[in-house]
């Protein structure tokens, strides 16, 4: 998935004059999930890609010799134009714990997070499913990301494993196709709407 | 698809920055949308990426738009973009409540909008 990186013009790129705000939505789920491939099935622009290094302390260690290690994280976006006046972003970024530092940030003021999940290593989840409960407190919605050999099984057994709270939505996605790629971003702004607003992040 | 998602490496020092890490201003965020001054010429002690960030602003983009085109990390360009508004050569375009999500009225303009792509 080459983007337009290179081309530090960006022909055609910019947004319409008329758009005078901005508001985001995260995409998180362990590596190789397909948050990209959702990305860019929605994207009105190739996928963005920008490098954040940050400083992560390797876990288990003796706490009194942090051991800390320089990563780069990879985030890629797109973004959806979706009323004249207003785009939206979506960021996709890795949800484990040693990246934290990183996705706080980028929680910070958004509608809400779409969490996905491969049913065939559902062990990945909890771990990013665990730092969104506890850490943040913006809405999220479970989208179990359709492979072809995926294991058929139903959303609410799927529900039960990752201990969802009651009124979290769990929907099935193939991630490459748009119309289904946009029905969870609708699903998870109806979410976004049952919660208190001007709610603080973080707070 | 998520290969290379990330990689450890040295660390580059942050030299375009003249070593800050941190920008003048903690309202800007990846989605922050900036635009341009085009009536303000940039200063004459602007480097080569200031000049090119500016450039890139001349319609509008998000700030991580901008860090994606010109290659650098999203924290180092929100330092370079906070003294650029600073200056007068850019303005933010979207500075609502930066810390707040956004209300009902806005979610609903969204909601209409997905269901329409």
């Amino acid at each position: 998935m080459d983007s337009a990186n290179s081309d530090r013009t960006a022909p055609g790129q910019h947004l319409a004059p008329t758009v005078a705000r901005s508001v985001k939505i995260l995409v998180v789920g362990a590596f190789g999930v397909g948050k990209t491939t959702l990305i860019g099935a929605v994207s009105e622009i190739d996928p963005l890609r920008t490098e954040e290094r940050i400083t992560t302390a390797s876990v288990g260690i003796d706490p009194g010799q942090p051991n800390k290690e320089t990563t780069t994280v990879a985030m890629d976006f797109g973004r959806i134009t979706v009323t004249d006046d207003i785009a939206l972003y979506l960021f996709g970024t890795p949800g484990q714990r040693r990246f934290w530092d990183l996705w706080a940030g980028l929680a910070d003021g958004a509608v809400g997070a779409l969490v996905l999940i491969d049913t065939r290593h559902l062990e990945d989840s909890f771990e990013v499913l665990d730092q969104l409960e506890l850490h943040t407190k913006i809405p999220f919605t479970v989208v179990v990301n359709q492979f072809p050999d995926s294991p058929d099984y139903p959303l609410e057994r799927v529900r039960a494993a990752l201990d969802l709270l009651p009124e979290t939505p769990i929907v099935e996605c193939d991630a490459r196709d748009r119309p289904s790629a946009v029905l969870t971003l609708i699903t998870l702004v109806e979410h976004a709407m049952t919660f208190p607003v001007f709610q603080k992040v973080n707070a | 698809m998520d290969t290379e998602e990330y990689r450890d490496h040295p660390v580059r020092s942050y030299v375009l920055t003249s070593g800050r890490a941190h920008p003048s201003r903690n309202t800007l965020r990846p989605e922050t949308l900036l635009r341009a001054v085009e009536s303000r010429p940039v200063l004459s002690t602007a480097g080569r990426l200031e000049r090119e960030l500016v450039q890139l602003c001349h319609g509008t983009l998000a700030l991580a738009e901008v860090a994606a085109y010109l290659q650098l990390p999203a924290s180092l360009v929100t330092v370079m973009v906070s003294d650029l508004v600073d200056a007068g050569n850019l303005t933010i375009r979207s500075n609502h409540q930066a810390h707040v999500l956004p209300g009902k009225d806005i979610l609903e303009k969204i909601l209409d909008g997905l269901r329409k792509l």
